[in-house]
């Protein structure tokens, strides 16, 4: 019985066979839309790319914008001059160029168009285009080019470059082809979707010569190309070229946030570079260089970056000790009985004096009594319970987790708790003399400048910050991400913050920063010098401004340039001058901080073979890439039709 | 095999002429799909796709002498082995697989690069076979007999949809058509179409209109039934058939409606109707159509074709070299290459059936249904009939691991029917 089957099974086979060439016959032989009347004629499916997405300023300066560029391609088969001196006139070249471009032309191909003459601006392209058409085999491509203003930003706003194979795989919706280009990091990358637009799609018919012959299906398919979003940011552009001048042969960080809305105002990774190079058709080579270079400019160190945050720290060690209730703003520390030594300084009988003087002792203390403010009577267990419980409250000023900037390769730095010893030492086998250099910003803690600067914001703030962000606006409404919206609260009270901010203030007026106050503004501040095992130590500085009314909040990170007050404050008063009165009365510092060199201090991993030699070389800046005339890729805009 | 004879002896001379066609057809249309009127390449150049198909197609023939020298017995007494090797393959590719066109299902032995997705097909229809090679089984009456085989097919059925490729584990469904030919009730594949078929519909028309051309055919039918058929139920199972199917419509357009997001159900739509995404998906049919379609009766001729050059079709050489053919061998070249296939896999059955053990019967079906199952859905997906779902036209389609996957599984089969003669029937 069951062998019977066998005649269902191959009838249904036959079955599909014959609905198929069915199906076949209606396509190929009866449906007259796909058989178009000559049959030499095709279907031909051209891209309309869209206009990627500019990038504003705070102040309405365009930053990173597409110029238009057209390519005369030559076909050498179908060339027909009749008049070549006036063709020649037109396009401003001289007969003997003319042939040698059609030759070199016809050695690559002599059926396929190739490059004639590259980037011819649109008002070349303007006075060209008419007379054009009385002369075959020549053909214009329209094409653009990203552009960014100036060497600045690098980092910040990342790169478009040709989408690779492994990103063209790795997609998950099919939008992208090869030959497409792409954001590759920074906003770029962060905001592709918003930057860039929606490909049109055009059916046309042509024949045999490229002819066009009409829309196919009057355009009943063809999709129309929409712009991508324009994007505001907050960075101002001004301050940021001029943080770029102070930051040329220094290897770090500034970062500048406006502290009452979480905008960035300045973000300089240095050492830095021009972001157009990466624009070019010598994108791989100017890339590689900069890959190898052993100042690494490709690390965006404001995010990437970690360091011990160094006396800094101490801020929210007496934030948090107030807020606690474990000190008042009148409790006062002597140097005695403390393994952590000081220098000579007038005495902290106040919060704001052990900040103004960053005085050691001081902090071991506060953070010594923030972990032993628990009623446990085993030190090793009331250290463990301690930890976690000022890890908790640390972690609200996100330092050890990731901000969530609209940046990609946000760092979390590192904010040790009570698992983290654990590892280390082993359960109930640590206490508070083996974890006391956190006190003073030492030790295991990691933190990024963004971080930092995040923390003056929120000093400046008095207790909350919104997530630091480049971006406040896409698109024409400027819609705000509803992330960048939410305000984060710290659980410290507003009023545990006045005792810190006097003590910053004395920082920059009598303390560790005096040198490079600012006569007229209010700077509260505090120093840090991070230690490191790479050499010189690293110098820190944060700071808002002014007092009464913040609008900066700055971190500033200078590798190897010794302490605080040496470097990073005085770049970062001169920032906060400009920003705010957009003028520098003290010349002479500024002089002095821009021509200052602490590269040479950088200590490098041992190069493959000796870096640059020659130290005049190294003045002006880092990648010494030569910036190439950028030409796109005319081979590959053509494989899309 | 007795000494002396060549290892031909006894294999069916009909499906090798098919397979050879097929091979030479194929590869000459993959040389088209990859022809590039500018350079003029060879169809022996290594660096293009036919070079590299023509290398692919030697080693294949090693293969194939390898299987019919090595004892047919081999097959059959090896088969859960090897099932476990290609599952352990399966698994290793989850963890140290090589990531190749977004899919994590490669392994590389040097130069070249496998899928053991691509012999899952072979492993599983050796397991079912051996499995059923037990007289004792019954698939028409026992429901526990069917646990093993289902065990069978959803083991490699996950690691494969966990490596991504959808495409490779959907041709499992293939083996409905072995269990139907060894028992398993006819109203079962009858259920499995027609909730296929309404699925679809549902999705592409008013779900009122099928309720109510539901009703009306319920309505002729009852009206046709003879009385006493009426009386002894069915009217009560007609009605309740057409009450179940209503429901699915329904159930099929509350799923999209409410409980789908809106871009998956767009995803859904857009293997349906490939014209309401011109620009992503639907592309890849709506070209497709056009280069079929412009082929006419007697096609544009040997490399001539317009519309497959430019890469105007993707993965021309691969899953849509059907078009190739379509567009520069018009009509007659379509009508050959699925008259072909129809042939191809009847015959298989044809040899099925004359099989004296249950093993090599069981395995002829096995390989007759991923053939077809592959037919179906490539050359239905190329002229808009199937969704868009990435699997190779046997012989046809560029690639190494396929061709190979899918010669070792006939050439098994071929091997295992010229030792008929010499086998004893075990029921
Ligand atoms: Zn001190």
């Amino acid at each position: 019985m069951l062998e019977n089957r066998r005649f269902v099974i191959i009838g249904f086979f036959t079955l599909i066979g014959i609905i198929y060439l069915f199906r076949l016959f209606y396509l190929q032989v009866l449906d007259e839309s796909y058989s178009i009347e000559s049959s030499s004629n095709s279907i031909k499916r051209v891209i309309e790319v869209p206009f990627r997405g500019q990038i504003y300023d705070r102040n309405g300066k365009l930053i990173v914008y597409n110029t238009p560029v057209y390519d005369l391609l030559v076909t050498p088969n179908k060339v027909k001059v009749d008049d070549t001196l006036r063709f020649c006139r037109v396009l401003g070249i001289e007969r003997r160029e003319f042939d040698s471009l059609v030759n070199a032309a016809s050695s690559y191909s002599r059926n396929k168009p190739s490059l004639f003459l590259r980037q011819l601006s649109k008002e070349d392209f303007a006075s060209i285009q008419d007379i054009m058409v009385d002369y075959s085999g020549f053909e214009f491509a329209k094409s653009s080019m990203r552009t960014y203003k100036g060497a600045t930003l690098a980092n910040t706003l990342g790169y478009v470059s040709e989408i690779s194979k492994t990103q063209l795989a790795k997609q998950e919706e099919p939008y992208y082809r090869q030959s497409d280009y792409i954001g590759q990091t920074g906003i770029e990358k962060i905001y592709e979707n918003e930057l860039r637009g929606k490909r049109g799609t055009k059916f046309i018919m042509q024949n045999v010569s490229g002819v066009y012959k009409g829309a196919w299906k009057n355009g009943e398919l063809d999709t129309m190309a929409v712009a991508g979003e324009n994007l505001y940011s907050g960075i101002d552009i001004d301050i940021q070229q001029y943080a770029d001048s102070l930051m040329v042969n220094k290897v770090g960080s500034i970062v500048a946030i406006e502290p009452k809305t979480g905008q960035i105002l300045s973000m300089v990774s240095a050492p830095t570079y021009d972001p157009n190079i990466l624009a070019t058709r010598f994108f791989s080579k100017n890339y590689t260089a900069l890959y190898r270079n052993p100042y690494k400019p490709l690390f965006n160190r404001p995010v990437m970056a970690s360091y011990r945050p160094g006396s800094t720290f101490k801020l929210i060690q007496a934030l948090i000790g107030l807020q606690e209730g474990v000190i008042t703003p009148n409790s006062g520390f002597t140097h005695a009985n403390c393994p952590i030594g000081c220098h000579v300084h007038p005495g902290t009988p106040t919060v704001a004096l052990g900040v103004t003087h960053s005085c050691n002792p001081y902090f071991y203390n506060v953070f010594r009594r923030i972990i032993y403010n628990n009623k446990i009577s085993n030190t090793f267990k009331a250290s463990a319970v301690g930890l976690d419980d000022w890890h908790d409250k640390i972690s609200k000023f996100g330092i050890g987790q990731q901000l969530g900037i609209d940046l990609p390769s946000e760092r979390k730095g590192n904010l040790p708790d009570k698992k983290y010893y654990d590892k280390i030492y082993g359960e109930n086998r640590w206490k508070f003399s083996n974890i006391y250099s956190l006190s003073i910003g030492e030790g295991e803690i990691l933190i990024t400048p963004l971080k930092m600067a995040n923390v003056a914001a929120i000093i400046a703030n008095k207790g909350y910050y919104y997530t630091p962000h480049v971006i406040h606006g896409i698109g024409e409404k400027k819609t705000l991400k509803p992330e960048f919206a939410i305000r984060h609260e710290t659980g410290v009270a507003a009023h545990n913050f006045d005792p810190v901010i006097e003590g910053m203030l004395g920082a920059v007026e009598g303390g560790t920063a005096r040198r490079s106050r600012v006569e007229g503004i209010s700077i509260a501040g505090k120093t840090g010098t991070s230690q490191n095992k790479r050499g010189m130590d690293h110098s820190i500085f944060i700071a808002f401004a002014p007092v009464e009314d913040p609008k900066i909040a700055i971190a500033v990170f200078v590798e190897n340039a010794g302490s605080g007050g040496q470097a990073a404050a005085p770049i970062a008063n001169l920032i906060i001058e400009k920003y705010l009165t957009r003028k520098i009365t003290n010349k002479a510092l500024e002089k002095r901080m821009m021509e200052a060199d602490f590269m040479k201090n950088v200590i490098l991993p041992a190069p493959p073979k000796p870096i640059v030699k020659d130290t005049t070389k190294r003045r002006q800046g880092i990648p010494m890439v030569p910036i190439e005339k950028p030409m796109p890729k005319v081979i590959n805009w053509l494989k899309r039709f | 095999m007795e000494e002396g004879k060549p290892i031909t002896k006894n294999v069916d001379w009909m499906v090798v002429l098919i397979y050879i066609a097929c091979l030479g057809i194929g590869w000459v249309n993959i040389y088209a799909a990859v022809y590039n009127p500018e350079t003029h390449s060879s169809i022996f150049d290594l660096s293009n796709n036919a070079g590299k198909q023509l290398m692919w197609i030697g080693t294949t023939f090693i293969l194939i002498i390898c299987i019919l020298v090595i004892d047919y017995k081999f097959y059959e007494t090896f088969s859960f082995i090897i099932y476990a090797i290609v599952i352990f393959l399966l698994v290793v590719v989850l963890f140290a697989g090589s990531n190749i066109n977004g899919s994590r299902s490669w392994i590389k032995f040097g130069a070249i690069s496998l899928q053991p997705a691509q012999f899952a097909n072979l492993a599983v229809s050796l397991a079912i076979s051996k499995y059923l090679s037990d007289p004792a089984i019954s698939l028409s009456r026992k429901l526990k007999d069917y646990y093993p085989i289902l065990g069978i097919i959803i083991l490699p059925s996950i690691l494969i949809l966990l490596s991504n490729e959808t495409g490779s584990m959907l041709v499992f469904a293939s083996f409905a058509i072995i269990l139907y030919r060894e028992g398993m009730p006819g109203f079962i594949p009858a259920i499995g179409i027609i909730s296929a078929a309404l699925l679809i519909i549902s999705l592409l028309y008013d779900s009122w209109y099928i309720a109510g051309a539901i009703i009306v055919i319920a309505g002729i039918v009852i009206w046709l039934m003879p009385v006493m058929t009426r009386r002894r139920g069915g009217l009560v199972a007609t009605i309740l058939i057409a009450f179940v199917m209503i429901s699915i419509v329904f159930g099929v357009d509350f799923f999209m409606n409410n409980v789908l997001q809106k871009h998956q159900r767009g995803r859904i739509m857009v293997l349906l109707d490939p014209d309401s995404d011109p620009r992503g998906i639907g592309w890849n049919v709506i070209q497709s159509k056009i280069a079929i379609g412009s082929g006419g009766f007697t096609g544009k001729g040997f490399l001539q074709g317009t519309q497959t050059k430019f890469d105007f079709v993707p993965e021309q050489s691969t899953d849509f070299i059907f078009c190739t053919v379509g567009e520069e061998h018009g009509f007659i070249g379509t009508a050959v290459v699925v008259t072909l296939f129809i042939l191809l896999i009847s015959r298989l059955v044809i040899l099925a059936e004359r099989q004296r053990s249950r093993f090599a019967r069981v395995y002829g079906y096995c390989v007759a249904g991923i053939f077809f199952f592959h037919f179906l859905v490539n050359i239905g997906m190329t002229i808009g009939l199937m969704p868009v779902i990435g699997i190779p036209l046997p012989f046809f389609s560029y690639g190494g691991s396929s061709l190979w996957s899918f010669s070792v599984l006939l050439f098994i089969f071929l091997k295992i029917d010229a030792q008929r003669p010499f086998t004893l029937s075990r029921g």
